[in-house]
């Protein structure tokens, strides 16, 4: 972790335009919790809708793609990165401060939002507030990781991103239950159904392989992006 | 310090971009000329940790330059590329540079570097609101912020207005005069002439030529010059002319005599006695090959004989 690389990427990040989008994602959810507690329909079967298919079905896999690929991609394609890696710091030390930025970002944009909401409709029933946030936190950190992966090694890091998100986890996933296994939004699910008791919804994959999916999918995205950019080549305009 | 390239090729699938290079770049200034599209930045990547070498070995000091995040304690580049942080003050920028150097007091440095590009006026600015020139001296503050004994500047004087040319020419003249090692890429000669003791000439990929400057332009001036000549009796001008040795060839065309000069110097003295001698009145004579390609283009002929 390297406190200069790590502020450097927060000013870029969030001094974009993207911003916006790290904002207006988050503040549709709550706004929904908000109206949704003002025409009365608090039950937990419309609080638990609305987080898979918005808090973690949409919104953090779209935050994810913007933070995670956010850090990164738009550095390598201006070449203002070369400001970071010209210098004594090991490249996998400059991966992972901005894996750290990312999955930050998402905590405080995706993880405490949802949280919100979930307060906002149910206050702390069911545990869903809770299980969703801790869902989201844990999602945010394996698509941080994944996204900056994508990020190092593609320079159409987001269509990639969006293709993954859309065609693999939500339409290959929602047709193909084996597909489920290999989707970062249904582990997220995983961790939101161990502390929410609610009948309403039960995880399709099981703890046991979830913490092991999403430890080692993290830490391989970020070693793998660390060891790419260590061989980051440039090449002349010529 | 010395950057040592072995045999170095690079090629991006079929493309060459530098076509088996040994080249040893040691402490002063050392001029990397070449036309556009030569390789030279292909060429200083390489020798900046960038860019993997195809075939063969680039090293600074011995120790290999690729995958080594290391020999950045002795290297600063300055990219051609504007890639600068828009939204940074130059200060700011070149604080962080300081910072990811851990040196012991980076604001020191970073003042320090700042005044030695003259950029301490502009420098709580962002730097989106800099000039290219402007853009280019913070980004060579950040490079030297750390001191360091290799340099290496990618079109460096790009952009620049001719005060701003001139103070960056003699900021690397007195770096190199203080035995650092330091390599720049150019595409325009009198520049490279100005600033460099040593020139390294790439050509096409290729390594076409290397000395002093001296060297380099007697190499560029004793070629065959084509010259094109107009005058008042052309048939007459073209048989005093090629009967002295310092002309190859000429050719009587309508539009004038295409002149080919195998001795220079003979040739521009001789060409107005000739002409007197024989009542002919020159009205036009121009080269016909000045431009830098056919220089170039003749280097690596030569080089190849």
């Amino acid at each position: 972790m390297n406190s200069v690389v790590a502020g450097i990427t927060y000013r870029a990040v969030l001094g974009r335009r993207r911003v916006l989008l790290l904002i207006l994602l988050p503040a549709v959810l709550i706004g929904l919790a908000i109206l949704l507690r003002a025409v009365g329909s608090t039950d937990e079967r419309a609080a638990v809708t609305l987080m898979q298919v918005y808090a973690i079905g949409t919104m953090l896999p779209l935050l994810g793609l913007i933070a995670g690929t956010g850090t990164i991609a738009p550095e390598i394609d201006d070449g203002t990165i070369i400001h970071l890696l010209s210098k004594p710091i090991s490249r996998p030390v400059i991966a992972t401060t901005k894996f750290a930025v990312a999955a930050s970002l998402l905590a405080v944009f995706a993880a405490v939002p949802t949280f919100v909401a979930g307060y906002i409709l149910l206050r702390g029933e069911a545990g869903i507030a809770a299980g969703f946030a801790l869902g989201s936190l844990v999602g945010g950190v394996a698509y941080a990781a994944v996204f900056l992966l994508l990020g190092v090694i593609t320079r159409h890091a987001v269509t990639v991103g969006i293709i993954y998100a859309v065609v693999w986890e939500n339409l290959v996933g929602g047709y193909v239950p084996g597909a489920r296994n290999f989707s970062i939004q249904q582990w997220a699910q995983t961790f939101a159904a161990e502390i929410s008791t609610s009948d309403f919804f039960k995880a399709t994959v099981s703890m046991g392989f979830a913490v092991p999916a999403v430890v080692i999918v993290t830490v391989g995205a970020v070693v793998w992006a660390g060891q790419r950019l260590r061989s980051l080549s440039l090449t002349g305009d010529e | 310090m010395i950057i040592e390239l072995a045999q170095v090729s690079r090629w991006y699938g079929n493309v060459v971009a530098v076509n088996d290079v040994t080249m040893t770049v040691g402490p002063g200034v050392t001029g990397l000329l070449g036309p556009n599209g030569a390789g030279k930045s292909t060429l200083l990547h390489m020798m900046a940790g960038f860019l993997a070498p195809s075939t063969g070995t680039a090293t600074l000091d011995g120790t290999p330059i690729w995958r080594n995040h290391e020999i950045y304690r002795s290297i600063g580049l300055v990219p051609e590329r504007e890639g600068v942080y828009g939204f940074l003050t130059g200060w700011q920028f070149v604080l962080s540079s300081a910072r990811l150097h851990r040196l012991p007091s980076p604001e020191d440095a970073a003042a320090k570097a700042l005044a030695m590009v003259e950029m301490e006026a502009a420098k709580d600015r962002r730097i989106e609101t800099y000039s290219k020139g402007m853009r280019q001296r913070v980004k060579v503050a950040a490079a030297l912020v750390h001191e360091p004994r290799v340099l290496l500047l990618d079109e460096p004087f790009n952009g620049m207005d001719p005060r701003q040319r001139l103070h960056l020419m003699d900021l690397v003249r007195e770096l190199g005069a203080a035995g650092r090692t330091i390599l720049f890429s150019s595409h325009i000669l009198e520049e490279v002439e100005r600033v460099a003791q040593q020139i390294e000439v790439l050509v096409a990929g290729r390594h076409a030529a290397s000395g002093d400057f001296r060297e380099i332009r007697r190499r560029m001036t004793d070629r065959p010059h084509l010259y094109h000549v107009r005058s008042s009796d052309d048939r007459r001008l073209a048989a005093a002319l090629i009967a002295d040795a310092s002309s190859g060839a000429v050719s009587l065309g309508k539009a004038g005599l295409e002149v080919q000069a195998v001795d220079f110097r003979r040739f521009t003295w001789l060409l107005p006695r000739v002409a007197r001698d024989a009542g002919v009145t020159v009205w036009e004579l121009s080269p016909a090959d000045e431009d830098l390609e056919s220089v170039f283009s003749y280097l690596i002929s030569g080089s190849a004989r």
